[in-house]
This record gives structure tokens, sequence and C-alpha cells, in this order.
């Protein structure tokens, strides 16, 4: 099962690490707004498209689109930038 | 609640209040580190809302009901469509109607007026003003696109609304969000080529006042001036300051004498630090006639404090000023701005104030 883990600027909105069904990042990113549905106005923006400065990495390649596919061994990173003061 | 009043900063939100010897005591932060662009405290139920803006995850909502602990609520946000928007930041929050409980109006950026019939359980955006034809020539100003900054509430007659917008002038509305039409002439944006200058829809209105009492006026601080309105936007005049600069972010007027209103300059539009390095509040008590310095207690020469558009604030009776700026540093003022005491020199950048 892949397994979400957020960026601790999220604690206060989802659990560090979850393990969720999917077979691509957008599903089971559903999935995870199933269970934590203030998430999705953190991640994503009105139109539904992700937040400028947040970045989703599936191991070690940076996400293009929420179709691209996960595995049972995924690991799939949700990161902000660096940035601000 | 004319004895306390809200600060909003780049890391989070403090509360001042006065203690019982007299001093003022700062409290907080709540929403420790994170960035308060609004707060409000509606007066006809006892609600607190304040706007947060993440600098990763977006602009988010909060309200404290008497009693009870903060809870997020709904963020404003436009509909979906193909090519759509998406709020950025949260601008502008004030009160319905006396009698209009749980009547909330939000300004944004990028320039959407969104309105809560419910203590902003559900927002709906006002389609009529976003579908206004003349907004095509909103601008952005200060940020990257257009905000609006300042929403006046007529107390006598509520459906009557005046919208600051940066860069888009004035719009009133007479029945409650229906129709939308923009303020009259008299403003002028320098900074336009020509012909355009007088323009109503490219004006860059910086902050947008009406008196309590005498909703018919309105007072403007405004990129290339101080403009003044006492026919509720019908027209307007441009204001001789004199004395300093009328570049400047903030404007307040007190609550019951439309004559009053006072400004905290800066050089100018190219220079946005306090005329001389010293800082100081220019006020007027007769409509614009005469302006004079009000300097006692506050920094200079060697003062670089900029006073943001909503961080100069006036309490329901007119007997205290507060005044926080982008270094940090909060004043108050108990006799009408005659004297400043400093109460912190080590906030964070201020947003806003709110009594």
């Amino acid at each position: 099962m892949p397994r979400f883990i957020f960026t601790r600027h999220l604690s206060d909105i989802v659990p560090r690490s979850i393990p969720v069904e999917g077979e691509t990042v957008g599903k089971a990113l559903e999935a995870v707004l199933i269970r934590y549905p203030r998430l999705q106005s953190y991640l994503l923006d009105d139109q539904g498209q992700l937040r400028t400065h947040v970045r989703i990495f599936v191991d070690e390649t940076l996400m293009d689109t929420f179709d691209d596919p996960v595995t049972a061994s995924s690991e799939v990173y949700v990161l902000q930038a660096l940035s601000g003061g | 609640m004319d004895d306390q009043f809200y600060i909003g900063t780049r890391k989070g939100l403090f509360r001042a209040r006065r203690a019982n010897d007299g001093k003022w005591l700062i409290e907080g932060p709540e929403f420790r580190s994170s960035p308060v662009t609004m707060v409000l405290r509606d007066s006809r139920d006892g609600a607190e809302y304040a706007a947060l803006n993440l600098g990763h995850f977006g602009p988010h909502l909060w309200r404290k009901m008497p009693g009870a602990a903060w809870e997020e609520i709904e963020t404003p946000a436009f509909p979906r469509e193909a090519g759509g928007t998406a709020v950025s930041m949260i601008w502008a929050l004030e009160p319905g109607g006396p009698d209009q409980e749980g009547r909330l109006w939000l300004g944004t950026l990028p320039g959407g007026l969104f309105r809560s019939d419910d203590r902003g359980a559900h927002w709906m955006l006002v389609q009529t003003l976003w579908d206004h034809p003349e907004r095509a020539k909103w601008a952005g100003g200060g940020y990257d696109d257009p905000g609006i900054h300042s929403i006046c509430v007529r107390p006598d007659d509520p459906e009557a609304i005046a919208v600051g917008v940066s860069v888009g002038g004035v719009w009133h509305t007479r029945d409650g969000g229906a129709s939308w039409a923009l303020s009259g002439p008299g403003m002028v944006a320098s900074y336009m080529p020509g012909p355009m200058q007088n323009d109503p829809a490219v004006q860059d209105p910086h902050r947008l006042v009406q008196c309590p009492a005498n909703p018919d006026v309105l007072w403007v601080q405004h990129h290339c001036g101080i403009f003044r309105s006492t026919d509720w936007g019908e027209s307007w005049h441009r204001i001789q300051v004199g004395v300093t600069s009328d570049f400047g972010f903030a404007v307040v007027v007190h609550p019951r004498d439309p004559e009053q209103a006072w400004f905290a300059p800066a050089v100018s539009d190219e220079i946005r630090i306090p005329v001389d390095d010293a800082l100081v509040v220019s006020h007027t008590g007769n409509g614009g006639g005469q302006f004079r310095l009000l300097e006692t207690g506050l920094p200079g020469p060697g003062a670089y404090d900029l006073v943001y558009r909503h961080a100069l604030e006036i309490n329901s009776s007119g007997t205290c000023l507060a005044m926080g700026s982008t270094t940090g540093n909060l004043w108050v003022s108990d006799d009408a701005g005659e004297s400043w005491t400093c109460i912190s020199q080590h906030l964070p950048p201020i947003y806003c104030i709110r009594f």
C-alpha cells in the first residue's frame, strides 16, 4: 500500500505518515482527503490545482501530474518550498 | 471593547488591553508564527474572526464564538471554471448591518467580494461586481493582482456599501450588491497617461473610510494624495495637506465628527519611509482645510517605520488611536493623537489593528 508522508508544517491538519489505497497520486490523495477533508484547502487552491509552493514527490521523482502512478511500495512526499521568513 | 484591540502581524495575532492601572498589556500570540492579514470582532454577536495567509498553504479563515475555542471555517473560494482564479489573500472583513446578524462582507486578492449570511460558515462570490465590464480596467498595485481592502457598510442603510479597490477605484451598491456603480469624478491617478488620469476605474485608493455618524462623508488615502467626498462618492475633491506629504496608506476618521481625520504620511511612492526619517501623524479637524503634525512620542529622526493601510485605527468613541508599523513598533494615543506612547518595540511586522 503506498504511503503519504507529509511535511511537519501540516502536523496540525494530518498525521505525518498515512498508508492509503490508490493507483495514482490523485486517487491516493483523494483517499487521504476523505479522512482529512481540512487538508484539501491547504494543498489545493480554489480551482483544485496544487498550490504554487507545494511539491509532491513520488519516491525520488517530482510529481508531474496527479495521474502519475504509485505502487504498493511508493512513498509520496508532500513538501513545501523552502522559502519565506 | 474600546479598551482593547487586536494586532494582526506576520507572526501571529496579539491582543492589547488596558490594565486597571491604565497601562496597556500585550497578550499572545494566537496562531503563533502565522501571518494574520485581517481580524474582526463582530459587536452584534461577539464572534471573532482571524484571516491567515499561510505562505505555502494559502489563505484560511478562523472564527471564535464567545466562550468557545477558535475553529477553522470555510475559506471563500472562486467558482471552479476553466482558467479560473483562486483567492490568494483575505484583505477586508466587515459586519453587515445591525439588524443583519450573521452577515459578513469579505474582500480578497484578486479583487473578489464575498458575502456570508451565516457567520462565515458559507461564502458566496458577489458575482455582479466580479462580472462588471469595468473590472477589466483593474490592475495590481502593491500586489500582482488587484484587491479589495476597504468595505464601508452604511449604518443607516446596510444595503448601501462602498468598496475600495487597489487598483480599481471606489465602487458603490445601494441594493445589497445586486448592482454596482463606480464613484464619481474627482480622484486623479497621476501615474496614468494624460486623459486616463481622471478615469474613476483606474484610481488607487489605498484606504477608504466612512464616518459612522455621517456616512455621506468618505475619506480616501490615495496613491496620489488625499481625497474626500461629502456626497457618498458622487464626487471627490483633493485635499491639500501642506505641512507634510500627502502620500501614505492609512486613514481613520472620527466616529462622530466627519471633519476629523488622521493619516500616517510617507515621503512618496518612490520613497516609502517617513518624511525626514521621522514618524508623524497628520491630523485635520476641519475637513482638510488645515493639517497639524502630531509627533509627541513618535520616533525620529532615524525612524523607518511604515504604517500599512489597516494598521492605524480609532476606537468607537473616538478617544483612543492605535498605530503599528512594519518595524514592529506599536503606539497608543489616549488624547486623539496629540501624544503617543510606544507599548512595544519588538512585535513582528504589523499588518492590521482593530478595536
